[in-house]
């Protein structure tokens, strides 16, 4: 899976860099995540704008980061949606969880 | 005369394959003369159905077995588009898998998969069939 993590003084960003965030690679953002929380990194924020798909194992994952950053007291965050992507997060009502940004710009600017 | 298409195609039961699927889904809404209504979004819920249910094969009914395959017909109709997909496994109770809990305390990991199938198709029934069980999934078209 081709992922690129960058660290600022405000946010952790993953950039995932695949078309597709399904059942076959998800586990590889989990896996990325879960390295970033347990190497002390609080808040992180997923750019999601080169994915235009995702099916319920990548929602999954993310629900599981989700998770693990609350019991750390950290966030995790989502920008960059695209329209088929967003029609998913609405389907299974996970817009109503995560904080949703268009850009990693404004996302930053919310910190 | 409008157009009927009958595809069968046969993986072997691992994830790799899921993008393949996901785009026969894709291509095929881009050709069905039966529909009228939003095409790219129907291209993408074909994606997911296919992406759903053959990962529900995979995952659940094979048991991540990579020796198992997964087989899926597609038949299109003047009314309907009907998916079925073949597992090789034990099989598991439809009925039983609940709708996922919304609130944000009670967020479970999975449990969505089945939710987006029965969102998106208007029946879904899993039964036994030769050797394994079946996903059968029907669309209304037109």
């Amino acid at each position: 899976m081709n992922l690129k993590t960058e660290a600022n003084d405000k946010l952790t960003v993953i950039f995932v860099r695949e078309e597709r965030l399904d059942a076959h690679n998800s586990e590889e953002l989990k896996a990325e995540m879960n390295r970033l929380f347990e190497g002390g990194t609080r808040d992180i924020l997923i750019d999601l704008k080169e994915v235009r798909f995702i099916d319920s194992s990548g929602l999954g994952v993310l629900v599981s980061g989700f998770k693990n950053a609350s019991t750390r007291q950290g966030s995790l965050k989502l920008c960059g949606l695209q329209t088929q992507v967003r029609s998913m997060f609405e389907l299974t009502r996970l817009h109503r969880v995560f904080d949703i940004f268009q850009t990693v710009d404004e996302a930053l600017e919310s910190v | 005369m409008k157009n009927k298409i009958d595809l069968e195609i046969t993986v072997p039961n691992q994830t790799r394959y899921l993008s393949l699927i996901g785009k026969i889904g894709v291509d095929l809404a881009r050709v069905v003369d039966q529909f009228h209504g939003d095409r790219e979004a129907f291209a993408h819920h074909l994606n997911m159905v296919l992406t759903e249910a053959v990962v529900n094969a995979i995952k659940h009914a094979n048991a991540a077995d990579p020796h198992k395959e997964v087989q899926i017909r597609i038949r299109l109709s003047d009314k309907e588009l009907f998916i079925r997909v073949y597992d090789q496994g034990r099989g598991f109770d439809l009925c039983g898998v609940p709708d996922p809990a919304f609130a944000p305390g009670q967020l479970e990991d999975k449990g969505r998969g089945i939710f987006i199938i029965r969102s998106l198709m208007d029946s879904v029934e899993y039964k036994k069939a030769k050797g394994g069980n079946v996903l059968e999934m029907r669309k209304r078209l037109g």
